[in-house]
């Protein structure tokens, strides 16, 4: 268990995914199942311990120190776990129990035996070890680790590649001891023995990466890149599953879905909100759905789900990845047909003669939730990963606005002596008398040599300090314009702005703009999805 | 007959003893000071006589000069000076170099001001002595039941296992100057690190000082010399003033990996505002166990508690049916580690 919490302790405070990657392949290498392998499911998020709540821990926490010295401890570090974790009353001497004896007595713990089950855990562990089994147990480690990078991890350790593991996913369980010992050459490569398993999906390289002057028009399908959640909806035997584009099983969020999937198949598409005759949401409205473990009936009524299918993997129980693209197209074509109308239809297509013109349709998409178009090659399999040369994604020009640089933060790591965090604003209010509201953050899109002279700006204008933040003079005749490219704009009622930017980077710093010629708000207003 | 709380009490110019005329650490220029360690906000200069353990001498000259203060007088271990009918006596107090408690005696009652303290190991200083007294004025850095600092051998562990891990990066580890710096060196020493341990210039003086008096740091470097781009090779250690881990000072360094060695990191919030990659939970100010160890041994019958978390030992105190207060003494950085 101590060194699951060592583990925590150092991911949470390392922000470089490297390091990450680092952290977590040297866990897998030196820690022994079936210890790695709880570690694995708590970092993939697949432990749950429904019997501990927070509130418990509260109550069995006071019965043991003063509640006074317990209220101002909290007050001091903040949060309820840490407080709980530091403040315990240590025993002493007893041996720590491993990550897997702590899963396994937490995993049988009823509601009425968990604060005995819990208190016996304090007990017997470090400090770091009692935070662990807290965030352990009561779910969320919120270590800035995601199971896509975990699982990326687990590919470096084992040096196979990542969607050979989601693959495989599905069909494992904690402590994953048949997926190590493939992975350390031991075993051979487990079977996937799980109903509607995940299918690795096909990824595209962005058209930059493209010469067109080489390329045939005639060679390649085109349809458009719709803005919402790429899906992999998988139906066989009875089971119904819907997948992420990295293999997470999202299906308990999406009942309205899955109760449509009614078919032998797995489909690759979009998973928007709306109805398909009638309306396609935006991704804020899409965003209304995500994250959830469990929806309720209301936003299954004002937010319902369809999925736009862009490509068909499995047909009955034949796969159809090695068919060609415009073959499994049109028997995608035909199937879609059959499905409900208002939880499926197929991506149109774009008819085009050159790249001039298609070029053309891209810049002038003829609905706002499309944000480019797809270059698919007609001949070419469906292959799992990022192979070159098959697909491509040509991506909408992103929106720019100009924005004046109002305060700068500290970065991390390689970054910590530079401020390299930038919160900028645009005008508001009268245009006689404007102030800069903010409307977003960006920490990157410049250059090193474009940081060094931001952050010799941000030092040499300084007007406040709050710890590691500096704001910056930024007024009408004094400040820094910097150019912000973004993908699109939500409304946001946590922002004073009353907007979210989307992808928000630095794209040219303006240090010719003189700042009262920055942006209004009501540029970006105007921007704005309606609604 | 005076009581021992009569003893000493609290003036703006720092801990005063009226009958003694002479102050305990204080914080602007007094005619008489008696001062407990060699950190600047305890140990500053301009007073008319400094009473003080040597190696506390010493360091004040090291930082502020010859003419730091009219005149010095040594205080020796086990010897008591005799001021204005006053018996005072230095105790070890195990916080840096020299530190010392300081006990004062009159008609048979006894007052300690602890000054700063820890009772954790540190090869680095002579151990804490509890001397029993009637009133004892205890520090209170940390003084919540939240902080119990570990066995600083193991968080030098984590840093030694950190560069196995990670040996393209420069790991650069902030130490407050006196005390905190060579105890992280001395440390990392005992546990077998042989490499040169490259230092920031601030520490230079008080690294021959420590070695000077017995306190072995093996080989050293200074980290930064003056031809442009010369910098230690990656992963290696670098110890410097926790100010100057996330200054303009560490880019010349490879890719470093931030540090820091206080008591503060025990809270991971405190070690993310930081921007801390690699907190190292050492201490030379008691932890809340120690703290109340402390109070129970010197076997006081009143604890005034300052600069820190008063409230919490306060209320401790309390509970266990101690006499406390807080004693409110201005110009110490609370937080300084």
């Amino acid at each position: 268990m101590e060194r699951f919490a060592e583990l925590l302790d150092r991911l949470v405070l390392t922000p470089a995914r490297n390091g990450k990657l680092r952290l977590l392949t040297d866990y897998f290498t030196t820690v022994p199942d079936p210890d790695r392998g709880y570690g694995l499911a708590a970092l993939t998020g697949g432990l749950d311990f429904p019997a501990v709540k927070p509130a418990m821990l509260r109550t069995l926490t006071t019965e043991r120190v003063d509640p006074v010295l317990f209220a101002y401890s909290y007050d001091y570090v903040g949060d309820l776990a840490e407080t709980v974790s530091l403040i315990w009353p240590a025993d002493g001497g007893m041996e720590a129990p491993a990550l897997s004896e702590v899963v396994e007595r937490l995993s049988h713990a009823s509601r009425s035996d968990a604060p005995a089950v819990m208190a016996r855990l304090l007990d017997q562990l470090s400090p770091s070890g009692r935070f662990a089994a807290i965030k352990l147990a009561t779910g969320g480690l919120r270590v800035g680790v995601s199971a896509r990078l975990t699982k990326q991890a687990l590919a470096a350790f084992g040096n196979v590649e990542v969607q050979e593991i989601e693959e495989l996913w599905h069909g494992l369980a904690a402590p994953y001891t048949e997926l190590f010992a493939w992975l350390e050459g031991k075993r051979p490569k487990p079977e996937n023995a799980a109903k509607a398993p995940f299918r690795p999906v096909m990824l595209a390289h962005p058209a930059a990466e493209a010469d067109f002057s080489t390329l045939d028009p005639e060679a390649y399908a085109a349809e458009w890149k719709w803005d919402g959640i790429r899906v992999q909806a998988v139906a066989e035997g009875g089971v119904r599953r819907l997948y992420s584009r990295t293999g997470d099983d999202i299906s308990g969020a999406f009942p309205d879905l899955i109760e449509a999937m009614d078919f032998d198949a797995a489909l690759d598409g979009e998973l928007l909100v709306g109805d398909p005759r009638e309306k396609t949401g935006t991704f804020s409205d899409l965003q209304q759905r995500l994250n959830r473990k469990t929806v309720s009936r209301t936003m299954l009524t004002n937010y319902p789900v369809f999925m736009r299918c862009y490509d068909l993997l499995l047909l009955g129980d034949r796969d159809a990845r090695t068919l060609p693209y415009a073959e499994r197209r049109s028997q995608l074509a035909a199937f879609v047909a059959d499905l409900p109308g208002d939880r499926f239809d197929l991506s149109p297509e774009i008819s085009f003669a050159s790249w001039q013109e298609l070029d053309d349709k891209r810049c002038h998409p003829p609905h706002p939730v499309i944000e480019g178009v797809m270059l698919k090659r007609k001949d070419s399999p469906y292959l799992p990963g990022r192979p070159k040369g098959p697909w491509f994604k040509w991506k909408r020009d992103p929106f720019t606005v100009d924005a004046v640089l109002m305060y700068a933060q500290r970065g991390h790591g390689k970054r910590s002596s530079f401020y390299s965090d930038y919160t900028f604003g645009v005008w508001s209010g009268p245009t006689e008398d404007p102030v800069l509201v903010p409307v977003g953050k960006a920490y990157f899109g410049f250059t090193d040599e474009e940081l060094r002279q931001i952050d010799k700006y941000v030092r040499d204008n300084t007007v406040e300090r709050f710890g590691p933040v500096r704001a910056v003079r930024a007024d009408k005749s004094h400040g820094l314009v910097l150019e912000v490219a973004f993908e699109g704009l939500n409304r946001s009622t946590r922002h004073k702005s009353g907007i979210a930017m989307r992808f928000p980077r630095i794209s040219r710093l303006r240090w010719d703009k003189p700042t009262h010629e920055a942006d209004r708000i009501e540029t970006l207003e105007g921007m704005l999805p309606p609604g | 007959m005076t009581s021992a709380r009569d003893l000493l009490r609290s003036r703006p110019e720092g801990l005063c003893c009226p009958e003694g005329q002479f102050f305990i650490d204080p914080v602007r220029p007094v005619e008489r000071a008696l001062i407990t360690h060699g950190h600047a906000d305890h140990a500053r200069a301009g007073h008319g006589a400094v009473l003080a353990t040597k190696e506390t001498l010493d360091i004040m000259r090291l930082r502020y000069g010859e003419g730091f203060a009219g005149t010095v007088q040594e205080a020796r271990p086990d010897e008591a000076i005799s001021i204005n009918g006053m018996r005072i006596t230095f105790h070890p107090a195990g916080h840096v170099l020299g530190s010392a408690q300081i006990a004062v005696e009159a008609n048979g009652a006894r007052i300690v001001a602890s000054g700063d303290y820890k009772r954790s190991r540190d090869p680095t200083c002579a151990p804490f002595e509890p001397i029993p007294c009637d009133v004892f004025i205890t520090e209170a850095t940390f003084a919540l039941p939240v902080f119990t600092h570990p066995d600083p051998t193991h968080e030098v562990g984590q840093l030694l296992t950190s560069l196995k891990q990670f040996p393209e990066r420069t790991h650069i580890v902030g130490a407050y100057t006196l005390g905190k710096a060579q105890r992280v060196i001395a440390l990392l020493r005992e546990a077998g690190y042989g490499e040169t341990i490259y230092i920031h210039g601030a520490l230079a003086k008080l690294c021959a000082y420590y070695e000077s008096t017995g306190v072995p740091l093996g080989p050293l470097q200074a980290a930064t010399v003056e031809e442009e781009g010369e910098a230690p090779p990656a992963g290696t250690v670098v110890v410097a003033p926790p100010a100057a881990i996330d200054d303009r000072w560490s880019r010349r360094f490879a890719d470093p990996l931030a540090c820091f060695a206080s008591g503060w990191m025990r809270i991971r919030q405190r070690a993310r505002q930081r921007g801390v990659e690699l907190p190292l939970i050492i201490s030379d100010h008691a932890d809340w166990n120690e703290l109340t160890d402390t109070i129970r041994e010197t076997g006081a019958g009143e604890v005034w508690v300052t600069h820190g978390r008063e409230e919490a030992l306060v209320r401790w105190c309390e509970l266990n049916g101690i006499m406390a207060k807080p004693l409110h003494l201005a110009g110490y950085e609370d937080e300084a580690e």
